[in-house]
């Protein structure tokens, strides 16, 4: 019984919990946040449990309404959209247990909207990864995209600018999404995705299927900060408050990458998006960019959280590089990179949000030898999170690089594996000045003499923030053992997911 | 040559709504102006979509006694209108949710001009 009512539950949970928590909230503003983690939690147990549904049983298409697909719209939930559901629904519940302290130090009174708004992002989120229907599609997108300007702009001064100009940019690129929507409306006279790619072959030379497939991918690679549309990213998660920058940044360029994924594999198919030009490898060749770009800006950064966010624009570009590659094995590292960017990513916001919590800022000129008594583990999770971003074995970062790289390897496609070569070594600049900084002896500070240093060490007592706070980060950082270890499963299952 | 261009008018039209649309976006310097280049992109995709549903010596889709179901080459194509009806309370929406900040940001800085805002924000 539940099992075939899947698709709508997790979808649903979210639009009774984005109005449940108003109704709630105006009565007692702390019940808020409670209520998210309770919402989110239920997504997450029904996104784990669909999971292995899903592995048992295989696709479910769940038809609303009564009306059989093509004519009437449905769910349809598959082996891609099954790990990515999982994916933003666990890392969301864990951002959102977290948030409770942040979120009343940095906008006290307005917790109500903003965990309302989250909900409402979700919602967008999980109808975008289930629907299977192009339109549909595009609301959804809209619904994520409006609640996250929404909660962008919630933040320090100069938020609501950056939320603004992620506004114009990220309009401009669903619209254009919509136009290439309605030229394959105009050719096939259907809107459900697995209709379409059975009609789609017939018109492979088409010049309308050729500008939507162009559309469709310009579009969607605004909303996913590919390479010369990035410039709203680093603004936007710099600005805002540390509750949204964890809650946005793991997931939130994933999701359009998921459509890009959906759009140039699923619904086109490799062959016919590279039947008239090399689609694939052109966008392989921007994201390779954007991994260089993303990899150089965040070393010039001094501010934790910036440096992060220029980070991201080099981590969704390994995502799409894995896409380009278009075989099994760049497919799974793609999507196993999905996952171990999101963990790794919401563990170096939430380290940023701790010291935030208690100096005030996460500027990194101000780290040294103390943080390591004062914040024992945070600073322990920023070490795991660091190496494996790092890609570093055995933790996660290494295997989904190897994946990729193992892709490269296939398609012998040697500058895509120098780029990751090279991306790896910049990550190790920039994370691990920062270890330097915290464990080892500080050799730019040069007012200080050692003995001055080792007083100003033994004097920093213990200073972690409350248990909320620390207890996801470690958990975080946990797993990115854990997926490290696993990840021989993790992959033999995602290899299942490749289409062909 | 001259059919190309008197046979697909009013897709003619939506390219140069489109494109003055893109120059709103991408040229004007206040704020106001690149939202209202939004709203003008946003309806000549509409336009677009409302344009692909026409057909000559056809009727709307309410159900005519003297026309039978079966023949539904005379009646017009109501998925593009309903589709777009959607499309446009999500740009209606998207206006709102644009002037919101708008309105922030000009309590916050006193400016709507783009140059101005970005020096005051370094």
């Amino acid at each position: 019984m539940i099992e075939t009512h899947l698709p709508a539950i997790i979808a649903l949970t979210f639009v009774a919990f984005s109005i449940l928590i108003p109704v709630f909230g105006i009565w007692k503003e702390e019940l808020s946040q409670p209520l998210a983690v309770l919402g989110s939690g239920i997504a997450a147990f029904f996104s784990v449990y669909g999971f292995f549904v899903f592995l048992d049983v295989g696709m479910i298409r769940y038809p609303f309404g009564g009306w059989a697909p093509p004519i009437g719209i449905e769910f349809v939930y598959d082996g891609l959209s099954a790990f990515f559901l999982l994916v933003i629904n666990v890392v969301t519940f864990i951002a959102l247990i977290y948030s409770k302290y942040r979120g009343r130090a940095e906008f006290p009174g307005k917790e109500m909207p903003f965990y309302s708004l989250t909900m409402l992002m979700m919602l967008g989120f999980n109808g975008i990864l289930l629907t299977g229907d192009l339109f549909n599609l595009f609301v959804f997108l809209e619904i994520a995209s409006l609640s996250m300007y929404s909660l962008i702009s919630i933040g320090k001064k100069p938020a609501s600018y950056a939320a603004f100009r992620y506004l114009i940019i990220g309009t401009a690129g669903g619209t254009l999404y919509l136009l290439g929507v309605g030229y394959l409306y105009t050719i096939t006279g259907t809107l459900n995705i697995i209709d379409m790619s059975a009609m789609l072959p017939t018109f492979a030379e088409n010049s309308s299927v050729v500008a939507a497939l162009l559309l469709m991918v310009v579009g969607i690679g605004i909303k996913a900060a590919l390479f010369p549309t990035h410039g709203w990213l680093p603004d936007s998660y710099t600005f805002t408050s540390s509750p949204s920058s964890i809650l946005i940044a793991p997931i939130g360029t994933k999701v359009a990458a998921y459509v890009l994924f959906r759009v140039m594999l699923y619904l086109f198919g490799i062959e016919l998006t590279d039947a008239v030009m090399p689609l694939s490898y052109l966008v392989g060749i921007l994201a390779c960019i954007g991994i260089v770009y993303g990899s150089v800006m965040a070393i010039a950064q001094s501010n934790m959280k910036r440096m992060l966010a220029y980070s991201s624009v080099s981590q969704i570009g390994y995502i799409i590089m894995g896409l380009s590659l278009a075989n099994p094995f760049g497919f799974a590292g793609a999507l196993l990179h999905v996952l171990n960017h999101a963990v790794m990513k919401a563990c170096l916001f939430m380290i940023s949000g701790n010291i935030t919590h208690r100096e005030g800022n996460s500027d990194m000129s101000r780290f040294d030898e103390s943080y390591r008594k004062k914040y024992p583990w945070s600073m322990a999770s920023l070490s795991v999170a660091a190496i494996s971003m790092v890609g570093l074995p055995p933790l996660a970062g290494f295997f989904s690089k190897w994946y990729l790289a193992l892709g490269t390897v296939e398609n012998g496609n040697w500058l895509f594996l120098g780029v990751i070569i090279v991306s790896s070594l910049l990550n190790a600049v920039y994370f691990f000045r920062i270890l330097e900084r915290v464990y080892m002896n500080d050799p730019y500070e040069e007012e200080q003499t050692e003995e001055e240093q080792q007083k100003a060490v033994a004097a920093a007592t213990y200073n972690e923030p409350p248990a909320s706070m620390l207890s996801p980060t470690v958990i975080l950082a946990l797993s990115l053992f854990a997926i490290g270890f696993a990840n021989v499963l993790i992959v033999s299952a995602l290899m299942g997911f490749f289409p062909l | 040559m001259l059919e190309f261009f008197t046979g697909h008018y009013a897709y003619w039209f939506t390219v140069i709504l489109l494109c003055v649309g893109v120059y709103g976006i991408m040229f004007k310097k206040n704020l106001i102006k690149k939202t209202i280049g939004l709203a003008i992109l946003q309806i000549s995709v509409v336009m677009y979509w409302v344009s692909i549903a026409n057909k000559w010596d056809a009727t709307v889709t309410t159900l005519d006694p003297n026309i039978p179901v079966d023949q539904v080459a005379n009646y017009l194509n109501p998925l593009p209108h309903t589709l777009m009806l959607t499309a446009i309370v999500v740009g209606v929406a998207t206006l709102g949710v644009a002037f919101t900040l708008l309105i922030a940001i000009y309590n916050r800085y006193g400016t709507l001009d783009e140059q101005e805002l970005l020096e005051k924000i370094q």
